[in-house]
C-alpha cells in the first residue's frame, strides 16, 4: 500500500517534470515550416506551454517534430536522427503530410510518418494553424502526464 | 512583328537545321533538327541577338510518337528583351541530345533533372547523375509509362 | 554508389556531410564537403529531399483542381505562385480579367513579396546569430498574413487566385488593415536596418562573402534579387509587365558587388518599393459597384423557397465563402462560364446554374484549354518563375513544368563556396534563400 503511493506519487512528478520541459527538435522539410516558425515566435510563444527550447541536435532533445512532407529519399534520414535522440522521447507528426502523405498521393512521397516511426500525436491541416500547433502540445503533456513513467533505476518487469 | 525577326535570321542562316518557325501565343518558337543544336546555339549567344540566359530545359514525353521525346529551352536575351524557346525531338531507341554545359553553367542541373525524370542522355555532360531521386531508383518517374503510385522506398517501412 | 567528391578527394583531407538534416539548410539539403582544415576544397550539393512529385501528379489532375499544389510550391509567397500558374492558363484560354481582379492579384503578389523576403531574411539572419532579427521580422510576417487572412481565409496556402479572377472579394475593412500591415512593417524594416547594417559580426560575415561576377550570374540562370544583387537590373515587372505593373511606380534597386551583403541590401530595399506598390494599389483599385453583402436571405431559406418560386431577394454569404454572390461576381470573376464556377445562388436556386456547376467539375469536362503550349513568367520572392504548360485540349495538362528560380541559385552554391571558410556557407545559403518546395518540386 504505502509502496503503491510512492510510486504513483513518484510516477506524477515525473511525468509533471518531464511534460514542462520538452527540448523539440524540430525536422522541417517543408510548408509547415513556416507555421512552426510562427508557432515558435513571439505572435503565439511556444515558450508559454514549456517548450521552448528547440535543440538542433536529436541527442539532446525529447520531442521530435515532424514538420513537412517526408519523401522516399528522406525516409532513411528520418528513421537515423529518430534512432539518435535517447529516451524517453516523443514525436509528433506536425501537418497533413507527416499525417498521411496529405495531398501528395504519388511515387515519391511516404503516406504518413507513422510508416518510418512511431507518431504520439498527429496534427492535421495544411499547414495546421499555430494555435493547432499548440493544442497539438497540450494534449502531448496530458499524454506525458498519464503515461506510465519508465525510470532508469526501476527494474524492467517481464 | 519583332518575334519573327530571329525566326527568320535562323532559317536563312540555317535552312536545312530549322524545320519549322511558329510564334503560337506570343511565345517566339522554332523547331530544330537535334543535330544543328550545338550549330544553332553559338549563334544565338553572340551579337545581335545575345541570347544570355538559359532560362529552362525540359523535356515532354509523347509516347505515341515516333520520335518519343521533345526537349524544350527557353533562352532569354537581356539586349533584345525577347525570349526564344527551342524544340527538338528526339527517339526513344537514341535518346541522346548534345549537352549545353559548355554554353551555360545551370544546364548541368536541368539536364540532370530531364536525364532523372525522362531518361534522356546527354553527350559530353561532365557528371550525368539523376538529381532528384536516388541513385537506385528504377524507371523514369515523369515517362507517362510510369505509374503515379509506384513507390520504391529505401527503408522497410514499418506496418 | 559513391559520388564524386568521394571518388575525387584527396587523401589527406577531411570529408563532412552537412544536412539533410541541419538547422541551417533550410529544409533539406545535403552539401558533402572536402575540407582542409576549415577551408572548402571541394563540395558537392545533392538536393532531392523534397521532391513531392509535383509536376507527375499535375499530368493527373484538372486544371481547376492543380492549383493547390501550386500554393506549396514556395510556400512562402504562395499567392505569386498562383498568380503565375494561372496567368499561364488565362493565356492558353485567352481570357480577359476584370480590372478589380487584377489590382488585387498585384496587391496579393506584392503582400507575398514582402513576407517572403522578411522571412528570408529573418532565417539568414538568425543563422549568423542576430536571433532579435528573426523575431522582429516574424511579428511584422504576421500583421501581413492577417491581410491575406482576412481577404483569403487561410494564412499561407490560400488558392485564392483563380482561373479568370479572385475567389473573393477583398473584405470590408482592407483599407485599415493593409495600412496597419504596412506601418508595422515599415517599423521592423527601420529597426533591421539599424541592427544589421553597421553591424560588425554580420559585415563580416556577408560583406565580400559568396561574390558572384554578373557574368557568371547570367550563365547560371539567375534572376531576381540574386541577379540584381549583382548589379543587373532585370526585373520581370518591368522587363516584361504583366498585370497592373506598368501602372505602378517603383524603382528597381540593384547592389554592386553580388556578395551575401548586397543580396541582403537589394532585399531589404525592395521590400520598401512593394511597400510603395501596395499603397499605390490602394489609390488605385476601381471601387466595387457595390458594399459587401450583408443583409439577405439565409442559404437554407433560399433553397427552400426555390422550390416553389425563384426567389427574388439576394443570398446572405460569407464572402469569404466558397464562391462569391452573382453581384460581387463581375468584378472579380471573368464572366465566362467554361472557366469560372456560379455564383452560389444560382447554383442553389436555378437549374441551369446546377448544370454549369456540374459541368464545370464533371470529368472530362471544366476548364478545358485549346491545344497548344504556353510560357509565362511572373516575378516571384526568388526570381522569374515561370510555368511552361502543355495542353492536348483535354481537361488535365498534358505537360507542366516549373521553372523554378531556386535551382540555378542553389546550382551556383559549389562556386561560391569553394576556396572559402566552413563558416561561409551558412551566410551563402542562407542569402540565397533556397526553398525546396520549388527547388524540388
Amino acid at each position: 500500500m504505502q509502496g503503491n503511493f510512492i510510486t504513483t506519487r513518484l510516477n506524477a512528478m515525473l511525468g509533471w517534470g518531464r511534460k514542462y520541459s520538452l527540448f523539440h527538435y524540430p525536422y522541417v522539410t517543408a510548408c509547415c515550416g513556416m507555421e512552426y516558425m510562427s508557432a515558435a515566435c513571439a505572435h503565439f510563444d511556444i515558450d508559454r506551454f514549456g517548450a521552448g527550447w528547440t535543440r538542433f541536435s536529436p541527442r539532446q532533445s525529447d520531442l521530435l517534430l515532424v514538420i513537412g512532407t517526408i519523401s522516399q529519399k528522406q525516409a532513411p534520414v528520418l528513421r537515423t536522427v529518430y534512432d539518435q535522440m535517447t529516451e524517453p522521447k516523443w514525436v509528433i507528426a506536425f501537418g497533413a503530410c507527416a499525417v498521411s502523405g496529405g495531398i501528395y498521393d504519388n511515387y515519391a512521397v511516404v503516406q504518413g510518418v507513422d510508416q518510418v516511426i512511431p507518431v504520439d500525436i498527429f496534427i492535421p491541416g495544411c499547414p495546421p494553424r499555430p494555435e493547432m500547433v499548440l493544442d497539438g502540445l497540450l494534449k502531448l503533456q496530458d499524454k506525458i502526464q498519464k503515461t506510465k513513467q519508465d525510470w532508469r533505476w526501476k527494474k524492467q518487469q517481464s | 512583328m519583332e518575334e519573327t525577326a530571329i525566326l527568320d535570321a535562323l532559317k536563312e542562316r540555317f535552312p536545312k537545321g530549322v524545320v519549322e518557325a511558329s510564334v503560337p501565343l506570343g511565345d517566339a518558337t522554332v523547331v530544330i533538327r537535334r543535330d544543328a543544336l550545338l550549330a544553332i546555339i553559338p549563334f544565338l549567344k553572340e551579337k545581335p541577338y545575345e541570347f544570355a540566359v538559359l532560362l529552362d530545359l525540359t523535356c515532354v514525353d509523347y509516347p505515341e510518337r515516333a520520335e518519343r521525346f521533345e526537349m524544350v529551352y527557353h533562352l532569354f536575351s537581356l539586349v533584345t528583351n525577347k525570349r526564344l524557346r527551342i524544340k527538338l525531338s528526339v527517339p526513344e531507341s537514341a535518346a541522346v541530345v548534345d549537352s549545353l554545359v559548355r554554353f551555360w553553367k545551370n544546364a548541368d542541373w536541368l539536364e540532370r533533372e530531364v536525364f532523372d525524370m525522362f531518361g534522356v542522355r546527354f553527350a559530353g555532360h561532365p557528371n550525368l547523375r539523376r538529381l532528384f531521386m536516388n541513385d537506385d531508383f528504377e524507371g523514369h518517374p515523369l515517362r507517362k509509362d510510369y505509374p503515379l503510385r509506384k513507390r520504391q522506398p529505401m527503408i522497410q517501412l514499418r506496418k | 554508389m559513391s559520388s564524386r567528391l568521394q571518388t575525387q578527394a584527396r587523401p589527406d583531407s577531411l570529408l563532412i556531410n552537412m544536412g539533410p538534416s541541419h538547422p541551417a539548410m533550410h529544409g533539406a539539403v545535403r552539401i558533402m564537403l572536402e575540407l582542409d582544415g576549415e577551408r572548402i576544397l571541394n563540395s558537392e550539393v545533392e538536393v532531392g529531399y523534397l521532391h513531392r512529385g509535383f509536376e507527375k501528379t499535375c499530368e493527373n489532375r484538372t486544371y481547376f483542381n492543380l492549383l493547390i499544389y501550386t500554393d506549396r510550391l514556395n510556400y512562402v509567397s504562395p499567392l505569386i505562385n498562383n498568380v503565375g500558374y494561372v496567368m499561364t492558363v488565362e493565356k492558353l484560354l485567352g481570357l480577359n480579367i476584370p480590372e478589380r481582379a487584377q489590382y488585387i492579384r498585384v496587391l496579393m503578389s506584392e503582400l507575398s513579396r514582402i513576407s517572403d523576403h522578411l522571412t528570408c531574411l529573418a532565417a539568414m539572419a538568425m543563422e549568423c546569430g542576430a536571433f532579435t532579427v528573426f523575431l522582429y521580422n516574424m511579428k511584422a510576417r504576421e500583421f501581413l498574413w492577417d491581410v491575406i487572412e482576412a481577404t483569403t481565409g487561410a494564412r499561407m496556402t490560400t488558392s485564392y487566385i483563380r482561373i479568370g479572377g479572385v475567389r473573393a472579394d477583398l473584405q470590408a475593412d482592407y483599407e485599415a488593415a493593409v495600412q496597419k500591415g504596412l506601418a508595422e512593417t515599415r517599423k521592423v524594416l527601420k529597426d533591421v536596418h539599424g541592427l544589421l547594417d553597421k553591424n560588425k559580426i554580420f559585415l563580416n560575415r556577408t560583406r565580400d562573402i559568396g561574390v558572384m561576377s554578373p557574368e557568371n550570374a547570367l550563365s547560371y540562370g539567375w534572376t531576381g534579387p540574386a541577379l540584381r544583387s549583382t548589379g543587373i537590373a532585370y526585373d520581370v515587372r518591368k522587363a516584361h509587365p504583366y498585370l497592373f505593373y506598368d501602372r505602378m511606380n517603383f524603382d528597381i534597386p540593384t547592389g554592386e558587388r553580388g556578395d551575401n551583403f548586397d543580396r541582403y541590401m537589394v532585399r531589404m530595399r525592395e521590400m520598401e518599393q512593394s511597400l510603395r506598390i501596395v499603397e499605390q494599389c490602394l489609390a488605385q483599385i476601381p471601387k466595387a459597384e457595390r458594399g459587401l453583402m450583408v443583409d439577405g436571405m439565409e442559404p437554407a431559406e433560399a433553397i427552400r423557397a426555390a422550390r416553389t418560386q425563384k426567389p427574388d431577394r439576394p443570398i446572405k454569404l460569407s464572402p469569404n465563402l466558397e464562391g462569391s454572390e452573382k453581384a460581387v461576381t463581375k468584378d472579380i470573376l471573368a464572366d465566362d462560364r467554361r472557366v469560372t464556377i456560379p455564383p452560389k445562388e444560382e447554383t442553389y436556386t436555378s437549374i441551369e446554374g446546377l448544370i454549369s456547376h456540374f459541368k464545370f467539375f464533371m470529368k472530362g469536362h471544366g476548364i478545358r484549354p485549346p491545344k497548344g503550349e504556353a510560357y509565362l513568367s511572373v516575378e516571384g520572392g526568388n526570381g522569374e518563375l515561370g510555368y511552361y504548360i502543355v495542353s492536348d485540349g483535354t481537361d488535365r495538362p498534358y505537360r507542366l513544368h516549373l521553372r523554378a528560380p531556386c535551382l540555378p541559385l542553389l546550382a551556383a552554391l559549389e562556386d561560391l563556396i569553394k576556396g572559402r571558410m566552413l563558416a561561409d556557407i551558412i551566410p551563402t545559403f542562407g542569402s540565397m534563400n533556397i526553398i525546396l518546395g520549388e527547388l524540388d518540386r
